[in-house]
C-alpha cells in the first residue's frame, strides 16, 4: 500500500569536487515516497558523498534539490532533519559513554516543559523502548550504556534513532555491513514496515543479495556519473554488476581448491576472559577456514585473544606444531600472524597519516636500513605496489587515509597486513564495505595466500561469502564453537542452526573431533 | 568516462595543494610577517647583535619545546618540565659547587636527574595507569619543585665552573653556542621522528592508539621513552640556563612549561596527537622569542607582553582550526 504520490526528493545535476578530485559530475536522482531506492557503485564512486549532500553534511558545488516538488536548500544536517530526512552513516555516529536512550535523543532531548526545564528521562526512555521494539530488540537495552553493546546492536540503535525522528526519508549508508543473521532480518522487516507507511529509504549496500531482497529501484553510479536507474524486480544481478564496474564479472567467488596439507595452526584449550568454555580448533595448509555466527557470538573476541590483543585465561597456540607464546600483538606479529581488524576507523587506520605510513606501520623492521633508519623510499615503493594491486582509488599514497571512501580504507588495512609477510592471516569481516569487484580481488588474494603457503582464517557475517570461499566453516555461538562443517556439508540452514544455538546433537561429535 | 578522463582528473595529493602549503608553512609566514613589521617599528630590531640576542634568548624555550613536542604528539602533555629543569640544576649545583666535584659529573647528574624524572612520568602514566599525563606530570611538577626547594633550603647556588657554563655563555664568532646546540638537537629530533622506528611509532600512537597497539607497537614502552626524553631535554635546558645566568635557583623555570606548550602549538602540532613537526616547533619557539624581544624593544611592559602572547596562541590555533575545518569540508 505504498503511496507513490510523485517524487519526494529530487536531485538535479549535482556536482561536487574535493580540490581537483571531481567526485560527482552532475547526478540526477529521484526518490518516491514508500520506495527503497538503492545506490550502487564501486568504492569511491561517490555514493556516500551524494548522501552527505542530501543530508547537509557536505555542500554541493552545483545542482538543485527538490523536496516534495519545491526547491530547497539543505545547508546543514539540521535543515535536513527539519525536512524529514534522517541518516544512518557508514561509520557509526554514537557516543559510547552515554546510555542507549540518551544517544537516541542526543541533541534533541525531550523536556518536561519549556526550553530551560528539566530533561524528561522517563519519556525519552519510553520512546526509545518503543523504537527498539519496532526493530525487534529487547526494549530493556534502552537503559544500557551504548558502548557495552556490540557494533551490530549499536547500529540498530542508530536506526532506532531515525525511527524516533518521524522521518519521511531515511538514508542508510551500508547499514547491514556490521549486522548479521537475525539482526539483518529484523532490519528487513523494519524497512518493510516503514515503506508501508510511505516512508522512503535510500540505501547503499555492496551486498547484492540484500539489494535483491529489499530494493525497489537501483541507481548505478560510476566515475561520478549516474549510469542508469532501473527496477530491481525485472533486471538481472549480473546486469547491475556490469553497469557498476563497466564490464562483466566472471565469478563472484573465485574459489580455488588446493591439496589439503598438514596442520599449520592450532588453537588449544583457549579460554577468552569472560566466556564459559574453552575453544579448540586447527587449520591445515591449503584450506580457508571461516568462522560464522551471529554478531556477539564472540568471534572477534576469540580473534583478539588469539592475537594477544586481549587477555586470555588460558590456552596454547601452535604454528607448524611448535608452540608460540603470544602475550601481545607484537608477539603475534613476530610469530608470523596478521589480524585484519573489523573496524577500520578505530582499530585499523591512522586517519591523519598518508597511506604509505599506514601500510608500512605493522612491519617497520622490514624497512630498516643498515644504520637502523627507516627507508622511506622502500615504504613508498611497497605501498605503491599494494595500492595498485588492490586497486585503491585514488591511488595516491600521499593522501591521508581520512580522505578515502570506506571501501578504499578497508583495502589500505588489508595492504598493511599483507606488507607484514605473515604466515597466519586472520581476517575479521575483510570485505565489509568493499564493492563486488574489489571483493573478488580480496578472495583472489586469499587464494594466493593459501597457494603461497599461508594459513587463512576468515571471520565473516556474510553467509554467501563464507559458503563461497571456505573449505571449512566453524560456527560460533555464545563464545563456543558449535559446529565444524566441511565445505560440502556447510549449508545456510546448518550454519544458522548452529549459530542460533539450536544445533542438534548430531553435530556435537564434530566439535569433539576438532579437539584432538 | 574513459580511462583517460579518469586519469586526467586524478586528485592532486595534499602535498601539492595551496592549502596544504599554508598548513605546513602558516607559522613560518607568521614569523616572516612579524619580522617585517618589527623591522619597520624599530631600527634596532634587524641588527646582527639583536638577532643573536634572540637566538640566545630562545634557546632554553626551544629545548623545552622540542622535548614537549613528543608527549603532545602522543596526545599527551608534560607539565613538569619547568620543575624538572629546577631540580636538575639544583642537584648539579650541589654536586659541582657545594660538594666541589668535577663539572663533568655535574653535567651528567643534571641530565640524568632530568631523564630520571621524565622516566618517572612515563612509569606513572603506563604502570599506574593514571588516566591522563596531565595528572601524572602535574604531580611530578609539584614533587620536583618541592624537592628542589627542600634540598637547597630554598637558597640559590652560584659560581659554577666554566665547563658547566660553556653551553649557555659562549659564542662561536657572533653565534651563541646555545643556539648551535638548539640547531643540532633539532636536527637529531627531526631524524629521530621521521626516520626511526620509535619516532614513527610516536606519531602512530598519537594518531590512533588502538590501531598502533594492534599493529604490534609496544605503546607503553614508547610512552616511557617519550617522557624520559622530555625530562632529559628539561635537564639540558637547565644546563644552558645555568650558563646564561651563572647561578641556579630552586624557582628557576617556573611556568616555563607554558611557553614550551605554546611553541609546540603555535608550530602547528595538534593537541589530539599525531600531528606536528620539529621545524614547526622551532618556528613556534622563534615566534615567541621574536615577539618578546620586539615588545621589549618597543618598551612594552612585561604585563602587556603576556597578554599579547596569549592572543598569539589563540590566533595561531584558530587559524589551524579554520584550516582543518576547511580541509574536512572540502
Ligand atoms: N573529505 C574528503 N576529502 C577529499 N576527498 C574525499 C573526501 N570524502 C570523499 N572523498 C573522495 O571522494 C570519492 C568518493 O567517496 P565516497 O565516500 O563518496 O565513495 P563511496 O561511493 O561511498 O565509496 P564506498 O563504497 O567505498 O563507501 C573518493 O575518491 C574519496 O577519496
Ligand atoms: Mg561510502
Amino acid at each position: 500500500m505504498a503511496v507513490h504520490a510523485g517524487s519526494l526528493l529530487e536531485l538535479k545535476g549535482i556536482k561536487k569536487s574535493f580540490n581537483q578530485n571531481h567526485v560527482l559530475k552532475g547526478i540526477d536522482l529521484e526518490v518516491t515516497a514508500g520506495e527503497v531506492h538503492v545506490l550502487l557503485g564501486e568504492n569511491g564512486a561517490g555514493k556516500s558523498t551524494l548522501i552527505k549532500i542530501m543530508t547537509g553534511a557536505y555542500q554541493k558545488d552545483a545542482g538543485e534539490v527538490y523536496w516534495e516538488g519545491k526547491q530547497v536548500q539543505v545547508n546543514n544536517p539540521v535543515d535536513a532533519m527539519n525536512l524529514g530526512i534522517a541518516t544512518i552513516y557508514q561509520e557509526l555516529n554514537v557516543i559510547p559513554e552515554l546510555k542507549v536512550y540518551e544517544n537516541i535523543f542526543l541533541g534533541r532531548e525531550i523536556k518536561k516543559g519549556g526550553k530551560m526545564s528539566m530533561i524528561d528521562h522517563k519519556k525519552m526512555k519510553k520512546e526509545a523502548e518503543r523504537a527498539l521494539g519496532m526493530l525487534g530488540q529487547d526494549p530493556k537495552i534502552a537503559d544500557q550504556i551504548l558502548g557495552e553493546l556490540g557494533i551490530g546492536q549499536q547500529q540498530l540503535v542508530e536506526i532506532a534513532k531515525a525511527l524516533t525522528l518521524d522521518a519521511k526519508l531515511i538514508i542508510m549508508d551500508e547499514p547491514t555491513a556490521s549486522l548479521s543473521g537475525s539482526e539483518v532480518e529484523q532490519l528487513y522487516d523494519c524497512v518493510e514496515q516503514l515503506t508501508e507507511r510511505g516512508i522512503a529509504i535510500v540505501f547503499i549496500s555492496h551486498r547484492l543479495d540484500e539489494i535483491r531482497r529489499m530494493g525497489d529501484r537501483i541507481t548505478v553510479l560510476r566515475d561520478g556519473y549516474k549510469i542508469e536507474t532501473l527496477p530491481v524486480k525485472t533486471t538481472e544481478t549480473d546486469h547491475w554488476i556490469e553497469l557498476m564496474v563497466g564490464r562483466s564479472l566472471d565469478e563472484k567467488y573465485p574459489k580455488k581448491s588446493f591439496e589439503p596439507g598438514r596442520e599449520g595452526f592450532r588453537v588449544e584449550n583457549l579460554k577468552v576472559a569472560g566466556t564459559e568454555a574453552p575453544v579448540d580448533f586447527s587449520i591445515h595448509y591449503g584450506e580457508i577456514v571461516g568462522i560464522s555466527g551471529l554478531v556477539g557470538a564472540g568471534r572477534t573476541e576469540l580473534a583478539r585473544a588469539i592475537f594477544g590483543a586481549d587477555k586470555r585465561e588460558h590456552g596454547n597456540l601452535f604454528i607448524d606444531g611448535k608452540q608460540v607464546k603470544i602475550k601481545s600483538p607484537k608477539d603475534a606479529i613476530k610469530a608470523g600472524m596478521a589480524f585484519i581488524t573489523e573496524d577500520r576507523k578505530s582499530e585499523g587506520l591512522l586517519l591523519d597519516q598518508p597511506l604509505d605510513f599506514n601500510i608500512g606501520l605493522a612491519n617497520m623492521k622490514k624497512f630498516k636500513n643498515k644504520s637502523n633508519l627507516v627507508n622511506l623510499k622502500g615504504i613508498r615503493d611497497e605501498a605503491d605496489n599494494y595500492v595498485k594491486e588492490l586497486k585503491v582509488r585514488p591511488s595516491d599514497i600521499d593522501l591521508h587515509a581520512r580522505k578515502l571512501s570506506g571501501g578504499n580504507q578497508q583495502k589500505v588495512v588489508i595492504a598493511k597486513w599483507l606488507c607484514t609477510n605473515a604466515k597466519v592471516f586472520i581476517f575479521d569481516e575483510p570485505t565489509r564495505g568493499i564493492d563486488v569487484g574489489a571483493k573478488v580481488e580480496v578472495y583472489r588474494l586469499m587464494n594466493q595466500l593459501v597457494d603461497n603457503g599461508a594459513i587463512v582464517l576468515m571471520i565473516s557475517s556474510d553467509l554467501p561469502e563464507i559458503l563461497g570461499m571456505c573449505d571449512r566453516v566453524l560456527v560460533m555461538s555464545e563464545g563456543r564453537i558449535t559446529a565444524d562443517l566441511p565445505r560440502n556439508e556447510a549449508t545456510q540452514e546448518r550454519i544458522m542452526k548452529a549459530a542460533t544455538g539450536t544445533a542438534d546433537a548430531a553435530e556435537k561429535p564434530l566439535i569433539a573431533a576438532t579437539g584432538g | 568516462m574513459s580511462e583517460a578522463v579518469i586519469e586526467k582528473e586524478k586528485p592532486v595529493g595534499e602535498k601539492k595543494s595551496f592549502k596544504h602549503f599554508l598548513g605546513k608553512f602558516g607559522a613560518l609566514i607568521g614569523l616572516i610577517i612579524l619580522t617585517v613589521v618589527l623591522t619597520f617599528l624599530s631600527d634596532k630590531f634587524l641588527t646582527v647583535n639583536n638577532l643573536m640576542n634572540i637566538a640566545r634568548q630562545s634557546s632554553i624555550n626551544a629545548l623545552l619545546a622540542i622535548g614537549m613536542l613528543l608527549p603532545i604528539l602522543t596526545a599527551g602533555i608534560d607539565l613538569s618540565v619547568g620543575s624538572i629543569l629546577a631540580i636538575s640544576i639544583m642537584t648539579m649545583g650541589i654536586v659541582s659547587v657545594n660538594m666541589g666535584m668535577s663539572p663533568v659529573l655535574g653535567i651528567i647528574v643534571c641530565l640524568a636527574v632530568g631523564a630520571a624524572f621524565g622516566l618517572l612520568n612515563g612509569l606513572l602514566l603506563t604502570k599506574l595507569r593514571l588516566p591522563h599525563p596531565f595528572i601524572s606530570t602535574l604531580g611530578t611538577m609539584n614533587i620536583a619543585r618541592g624537592i628542589a626547594l627542600i634540598i637547597t633550603a630554598a637558597a640559590p647556588i652560584a659560581g659554577f665552573p666554566y665547563l658547566i657554563q660553556f653551553l649557555g655563555r659562549e659564542f662561536v664568532g657572533p653565534i651563541p653556542v646555545s643556539f648551535l646546540l638548539v640547531i643540532g638537537v633539532y636536527i637529531v629530533f627531526h631524524i629521530f621522528l621521521t626516520r626511526t622506528q620509535t619516532g614513527r611509532y610516536i606519531y602512530a600512537i598519537g594518531g590512533n592508539k588502538e590501531a598502533a597497539h594492534l599493529s604490534g607497537i609496544n605503546v607503553d614502552r614508547v610512552l616511557i621513552i617519550v617522557y624520559t626524553i622530555s625530562g632529559l631535554m628539561a635537564g639540558l635546558a637547565g644546563l644552558v640556563m645555568v650558563g646564561r645566568v651563572n647561578s641556579a635557583f630552586p624557582l628557576a623555570g617556573l611556568s616555563y612549561e607554558l611557553d614550551a606548550i605554546a611553541a609546540v602549538i603555535i608550530g602547528g602540532a595538534s593537541f589530539f596527537g599525531g600531528v606536528g613537526t620539529v621545524w614547526g616547533t622551532l618556528i613556534g619557539a622563534m615566534i615567541i622569542a621574536v615577539l618578546r624581544n620586539g615588545l621589549n624593544l618597543l618598551n612594552v611592559s612585561a604585563d602587556f607582553q603576556m597578554a599579547v602572547i596569549g592572543i598569539v596562541i589563540i590566533a595561531a590555533v584558530y587559524v589551524d582550526v579554520l584550516r582543518q575545518r576547511n580541509s574536512k569540508k572540502n
